[in-house]
């Protein structure tokens, strides 16, 4: 019975999740079975029913559905083989009915994994600049080529992303040109991106040119055109859509009870011509003018005047009243409505404002529906129902609201605040597709830091990442590997290295040791490193660059790392405390050494500081731990461009390091207990001429900071003012009492 | 809701005659079935529950004693099925209702055996599996026997196995039902569609408008949002009871099982055997069978005899091939034997894949890469394939998921519960309006019996002081969500805790700031497990762990205040009010459960009076106490189920904390004087 039982968990275990998804607080009416019962009663009692009316108890022994030898006769009687099958598939299933098995040639990214190669710009073809910044994505992403032999993926660089005829935007001879093309091979491989197809007044969704067996990535795009796991549905975004970075969503903290002033808003065009405007002509039905605000306005285009109805005086004199802004900032819900074209702009305003969008339109596949499970954070109502829309939007449960807006800023952080993350998202989704078995699956999809920070490459198993822990229900990993960073060869026996190792090694939560020898003289023998209880790896970087440090090393075997400088002075006790307050803290960078960032203002750019101040914003690398999947991070989601900048100064990869863990966490890094002596107030006590003396050293940190922000398109990291400590550590109470008693004697 | 387990508690007693397992498998089908529906959005905020209802006594009539309907050859024809069709083009959602209290209802019509116009009848009346899947159904809290209310018809003719019914026929069955109306909100289930040679993934009955909840839908047939797919039910492993087995290796590492599988399968498996030897076990009929076991039963390689499905659980994963149709029964014994299936069959719709997330407990490879299953598995993560295993993704579901640091700006209100002691509240009152962040300050009032003292005496201070009286003295009180708290944090205060400084109040709130989905206070408690005792012990003495604060003096979110008043568990909050104690270890239990995570402690250590007695005289920091908080740190575990308290050996200081630097530089300078 119990192994019976696991099969229904997952089945109804899915529902039950599922469930819980939709009501949030979980309500069940508590006199369910009550009423039930009366039902019965009342069916039992009154009318005296004929036993037709409910589904009758039958004596007999009844035949199964299938025979016992029926399904294994047929399989064992089809002659087509498998591979045959694969072969006639592909070649039926063309143009509309197009799917990855039977339009995507996959032997092309088998060599070189998942690049994409961007057509070269040809001179004398205009591209719009949402066009360019889509181009631009690509081409700054890790996943670019400029080899077509090497591409999996082939990006044209003919703007097709505006196809209404009477826009300027509209390429003409799109058909030839693309034809010409000689890498075109009938579309295959490549995606196409189309932000409007179709003109006034039916607006179809035809793009204008034969676009073969290439994938769509389109707004707008209805569920009878989409074709599911080959095209890919994305948000319509404005030509002032940022390229990278993007603004951060409204939301500034979680207001309880979660109700906003109003109910339900929606401000926008209502077309007097042409499609698109049923919906939108009914909304003034819902309209209350308290907590529920439709508003709309005839106002727009050459001649509105001439085809005006008997509401448009009114509804236009309702629409001056309210500002856009202060309605978007102050409400529950969003209306969605469909515009001409089944998505509008309102959709990802009401995203980043907060304000939970409640879709009406109709056969809209909603962005990035592969991977995202919209009704975490959006209603999806039926334009059929408008009137129904009030009550149904009163009837959903507090909790629910609360978990609705906060999936709303997750979200559009994670994929929608920019040109760069639309396309990224659009590019990892098709990855996915492609490399299968180590595909992200929903949760990661769904929850923080989201699919772009968390590449399955790394690992296909949720446990091995820094966000999951709470999830599996699993702890914390219990050990760490110290990796040393030397730069300076091994002369005496009392270098601080040499104690460093020691030290590192003596902590309980230590499993091993790897020093990583990026100095130029070759590697001392095996007996001049002391002797320690837990394995000590000595590896010779082999380009000897900065970066090499943050390489995802094979021999760490641990999740945590404890990344070390070779002059960092630290005792047992301050690394057994550090990694506890990490295991806490698992996706963050927890240590020693801190340092903040400021806004000049007198220069207009991002400063660094090493002072004494009451807050810090990163911590350094020299005496840190953090999950060893930042390693993996740092090498593979970081553009060259900043990995060169850190190799060719030999400086500035723990301020990297901060940017980058910052970015993915939304959260500041955390220092730990007292340290104040540390590199850069150190200077002069050494003799040797470290790469903290240099006078440059400051400058360059200065300008990382800047040349970092603007990759990210934004600054990640964030302040803190508190740091953690011993539970007791400086009470006045004995010292034998306390745990991490070396600490206070430092 | 979760139905099986509901039922199986109720199950066995009420029906007798259907076996728990298969009533369970049904039920929980057909919620899954219309969760699909569901997940189109269409019914997103009905309340949908299945509850297997009364006991009421049914008359036993035999599927014999049916109605015979004659089916005139000319009747209509359903047009085939649209493969446009979704929930907005073909479904009626004005039969569904609008009042969010109704429910989805179903109407099943009546069982009825259609014969051709010579009298054969077009498919086998009913079978055993169809008849249970409508049992559970009509005793569904969405069952009408009322077609006029009716928002989903399901017919009852049976179409589960398409080789086991007359294809126009049946369609013509279908088009006479009383509404069928091009089949709108129909119905339809089959588990076996297509035939010979071709086998169609979707069964190929003209259905027109309605709904398919099918077994084996390629990416072609199936209609994302309007159908739904199903896996395929297999009887076999139904009828066997196997053993739980935890996670963990087994004996083979890759198992195939299906016994009819076409030559060139066979090939490469054959292949993947001899490259991987004793790690794959490739399995087959048996030629020469002995008695006393069907055939369905036995599996066989070379000579070597296996039991099935006892065998599939042997192996960490099971290969799952197409057949001469996509959705393959073995898939369900798989599963049960809690086996990892390797799913192989290009364009198949899992099942109920709107709603599964089956790459958490599947590994999907295409039919191209047969032959590199085995080191594509291989690269699975031995605690990846551990999880599969274990089929089940519990997890906290913290309400304050957003990573969000909330402004400075927008402060807190401290909110003091007192019962008399107007000097002490008083003082406190003045030291906490000096905090620089405070926006409001709330007293409860919590003595009935005493007014509070008139407006004028109270201290005059920048923010607004609201005094708000309760009905009953109640610990509870505290942790009222009064509409008077605009702010998102709260600082909970007693009425006698005055050594705290501004600095530490203000820190205290910059530290709420970075956790707001914590517990950030002053006083730190610990539980430890008493060994003698065996059970929980409660520990104030100074020790180098913390996973309580006192709410004492300690800043949390506002949400926590709702979830305490409305969504604690068992009888904790009477337990509270009538014993006058522990509401604080309460929130400490309630907030960590839910969100996972530990408590902040906050600054040194500081000479508190007593910080347990709170508000209530007479109670004494003496033995009978302590053994009382102990007893509820026991008593709420047990409520809970679980020990939530997270044991954490930090606290939080400024960063300049004790750093040998000019004070008046430091943001907080004021930080634990005694």
């Amino acid at each position: 019975m119990q192994a019976k039982k696991r099969y229904f968990i997952l089945l109804s275990a899915g529902s039950c999740l599922a469930l819980l998804f939709y009501f949030g607080g979980l309500q069940f009416r508590a006199s369910r079975s009550h009423s039930r019962r009366e039902e019965h009663s009342g069916r039992n009692g009154l009318h005296h029913p004929s036993p037709d009316h409910f589904w009758p108890r039958f004596p007999d022994a009844l035949r199964p559905f299938v025979p016992w030898d029926q399904l294994e006769n047929e399989d064992s009687s089809v002659h087509v083989s498998p591979r045959q099958k694969r072969e006639a598939n592909s070649s039926i299933y063309k143009g509309k009915k197009c799917r990855m098995e039977s339009c995507f040639d996959f032997t092309l990214c088998k060599k070189n994994g998942f690049k994409v190669y961007v057509y070269p710009q040809q001179k004398g073809e205009k591209i719009a600049e949402s066009y360019q910044n889509i181009l631009a994505a690509i081409e700054g992403s890790r996943f670019y080529t400029s080899d077509p032999s090497q591409a999996c993926l082939f990006v044209l660089s003919l703007d097709t992303l505006d196809r209404d005829q009477l826009s300027p935007q509209y390429v003409h001879n799109l058909r030839s040109k693309v034809q010409s093309l000689h890498l075109w091979n009938n579309g295959r491989n490549h995606l196409i991106f189309n932000l409007y197809s179709g003109t006034w007044p039916d607006y179809t969704e035809d793009v204008g040119f034969d676009i073969g067996q290439a994938m769509l990535a389109k707004a707008s795009i209805s569920t009878e055109n989409f074709r599911p796991n080959f095209d890919v549905s994305i948000p319509l975004f404005s030509k002032d859509h940022p390229r990278t970075g993007g603004e951060r969503g409204f939301l500034k903290f979680n207001t309880i009870p979660p109700l906003r002033k109003y109910m339900l808003v929606f401000k926008g065009k209502r077309y007097l011509t042409g499609i698109g405007s049923d919906t939108r002509n009914a909304l003034y039905h819902v309209h209350n003018g308290e907590d529920v605000v439709l508003l709309t306005t005839c106002k727009h285009g050459k001649d509105w005047q001439k085809h005006k109805d008997s509401r448009c005086d009114r509804d236009n004199t309702e629409y001056e009243k309210y500002d856009y802004r202060e309605m978007l900032h102050n409400a529950t819900f969003c209306l969605v409505p469909r515009g001409r074209r089944l998505g509008s702009f309102r959709f990802l305003e009401a995203l980043q404002a907060a304000c939970v969008p409640v879709m009406l339109s109709n056969g809209w596949e909603l962005p990035f529906s592969e991977v995202i499970n919209w009704n975490q954070a959006a209603v999806i109502g039926d334009e059929r129902l408008l009137l129904q829309i009030p009550s149904t939007i009163r009837s959903i449960h507090q909790d629910k609201i609360l978990a609705l807006r906060q999936q709303t800023q997750f979200l559009w952080e994670a994929y929608f605040s920019s040109v760069e993350k639309i396309v990224l998202t659009t590019l990892e989704i098709i990855q996915d597709r492609i490399f299968k078995h180590i595909s992200r699956n929903s949760l990661i999809w769904n929850k923080h830091p989201g699919g772009l920070f968390v590449l399955p490459q790394y690992s296909s198993y949720l446990g091995d990442f820094p966000y999951y822990y709470a999830n599996l229900g699993l702890k914390p990993p219990s050990k760490f590997t110290a990796v040393i960073h030397a730069v300076t060869p091994l002369v005496s026996q009392s270098q601080p290295v040499l104690k460093l190792l020691v030290a590192a090694a003596k902590s309980q939560y230590c499993a091993q040791i790897i020093v990583l020898w990026n100095c130029d003289k070759p590697l001392p023998a095996k007996h001049r490193w002391p002797a320690t209880s837990v394995p000590v790896i000595v590896i010779e970087g082999e380009s000897k660059v900065m970066s090499s440090r943050f390489l995802p090393y094979d021999n760490i075997i641990t999740d945590a790392v404890l990344s070390l400088d070779e002059d960092t002075v630290l005792s047992t006790t301050e690394v057994d405390f550090a990694f506890t307050v990490w295991q806490s803290f698992p996706e963050r960078i927890v240590g020693y050494p801190a340092r903040s960032h400021f806004w000049d203002n007198s220069k207009e750019r991002w400063g660094y500081t090493s002072k004494w101040t009451n807050d810090y914003s990163m911590v350094l690398t020299g005496a840190a731990l953090y999950h060893k999947y930042y390693h993996y991070l740092y090498t593979h989601y970081l553009p060259a461009s900043l990995k060169n900048m850190v190799d060719q100064l030999a400086n500035c990869e723990d301020i990297l390091m901060n940017f980058l863990v910052s970015a993915v966490t939304k959260l500041p890094p955390i220092k730990v207990t007292q340290k104040k002596q540390y590199k850069e107030t150190m200077m002069g006590q050494t003799s040797r001429a470290s790469r903290w003396a240099d006078p440059d050293h400051f400058a360059q940190r200065q300008s990382c900071m800047n040349t970092f922000a603007s990759w990210f398109g934004y600054m990640p990291l964030i302040h803190s003012q508190m740091r953690l400590d011993p539970v007791l550590f400086k009470d006045q109470v004995s010292i034998l009492r306390k745990k991490y008693r070396d600490i206070e004697r430092l | 809701m979760c139905a099986s387990v509901k039922y199986s508690i109720r199950g066995p007693a009420l029906i007798p005659r259907m076996k728990t397992k298969h009533r369970a498998y049904y039920i929980t089908l057909f919620s899954i079935v219309l969760l699909g529906l569901i997940a189109t959005g269409m019914f997103q905020f009905w309340p949908h529950s299945i509850e297997s209802s009364g006991d009421w006594s049914v008359e036993k009539r035999s599927v014999r004693d049916v109605p015979v309907v004659r089916l005139p050859a000319d009747s209509p024809v359903p047009e085939r099925g649209d493969l446009s069709c979704r929930m907005h083009t073909c479904f009626d959602v004005y039969r569904c209702g609008f009042n969010p209290r109704n429910k989805i209802k179903v109407y099943i019509y009546p069982l009825k055996k259609y014969v051709g116009e010579a009298g054969v009848p077009v498919s086998s009346t009913i079978s055993r599996e169809y008849n249970e899947l409508l049992t559970a159904i009509s005793d569904s809290d969405y069952y009408t026997d009322d077609i006029t209310r009716a928002c989903l018809f399901v017919p009852s003719i049976d179409l589960l196995n398409q080789n086991s019914l007359r294809v126009k026929e049946t369609a013509q069955a279908l088009a006479q039902l009383s509404r069928w109306d091009r089949g709108t909100n129909h119905l339809l289930f089959n588990m076996l569609p297509g035939g010979p040679p071709d086998y169609n993934t979707a069964l190929d009955v003209p259905r027109d408008r309605a709904l398919l909840a099918g077994g084996g839908f390629s990416t072609w047939t199936y209609r994302q949002g309007y159908d739904v797919s199903i896996p395929v039910y297999s009887p076999l492993s139904a009828e066997v009871d196997l053993p739980e087995k935890g996670p963990g290796p087994r004996r083979y590492f890759l198992l195939s099982s299906q016994v009819a599988l076409h030559p060139e399968y066979r090939e490469d498996l054959a292949a993947l055997q001899a490259r991987h030897g004793e790690a794959v076990l490739v399995l087959d009929k048996c030629s020469n069978l002995s008695e006393g076991v069907p055939a369905a039963r036995r599996r066989c390689h070379k000579q070597q005899a296996f039991e099935y499905p006892q065998v599939l659980q042997e192996a960490t994963f099971c290969m799952v091939l197409r057949g001469a149709r996509l959705g393959q029964a073995v898939l369900s014994d798989v599963l049960r034997a809690g086996c990892v299936p390797v799913i192989i069959a290009d364009s198949y719709v899992l099942p109920f894949s709107e709603v599964l997330d089956w790459k958490r407990a599947s590994v999907v490879v295409p039919e191209e890469k047969m032959l590199d299953v085995y080191s594509i598995l291989q690269s699975i993560p031995r605690r990846q394939i551990e999880e599969m295993q274990r089929q089940k993704w519990g997890s906290v579901s913290n309400p304050l998921f957003l990573p969000l640091i909330p402004p400075q700006s927008q402060g807190f209100t401290a909110i003091v519960l007192t019962y008399d002691r107007v000097e002490s509240l008083f003082r406190v009152i003045t030291e906490v309006s000096k905090v620089p962040s405070l926006s409001k300050l709330l007293v409860v009032w919590n003595n009935q019996n005493k007014n509070p003292p008139e407006d004028s005496l109270w201290p005059k201070i920048r923010v607004p002081l609201k005094v708000v009286r309760t009905a009953e003295n109640k610990l509870s009180n505290r942790f009222f969500p009064y509409d008077e708290i605009e702010t998102e944090a709260v600082l909970a205060i007693d009425d006698d805790i005055i050594m705290l400084t501004s600095d530490e109040l203000q820190f205290g709130y910059e530290v709420w700031r970075e956790f707001p989905d914590r517990l950030v206070g002053y006083p730190g408690r610990l539980h430890l497990w008493d060994h003698e005792m065996n059970k929980w012990k409660y520990e104030s003495e100074w020790t180098n762990e913390v996973s309580m604060v006192l709410t004492g003096a300690a800043f949390y979110h506002k949400y926590f205040n709702y979830l305490y008043t409305y969504k604690m568990p068992g009888d904790i909050k009477n337990w509270v009010d009538a014993h006058m104690n522990c509401e604080d270890i309460a929130m400490n239990f309630l907030v960590a459960n839910v969100t996972g995570k530990a408590v902040i402690k906050v600054t040194p250590r500081k000479k508190f009076k007593c910080p347990e007695c709170t508000a209530i005289d007479g109670l004494s920091l003496d033995q009978t106490h302590m053994v009382e908080r102990s007893e509820c740190i026991n008593k709420f575990a047990s409520v809970f189920g679980t020990m939530p308290l997270k044991v954490v050996e930090h606290r939080a200081d400024p960063v300049l904390y004790k750093d040998d630097f000019p004070e008046k530089l430091k943001s907080f300078p004021n930080i634990g004087s005694l």
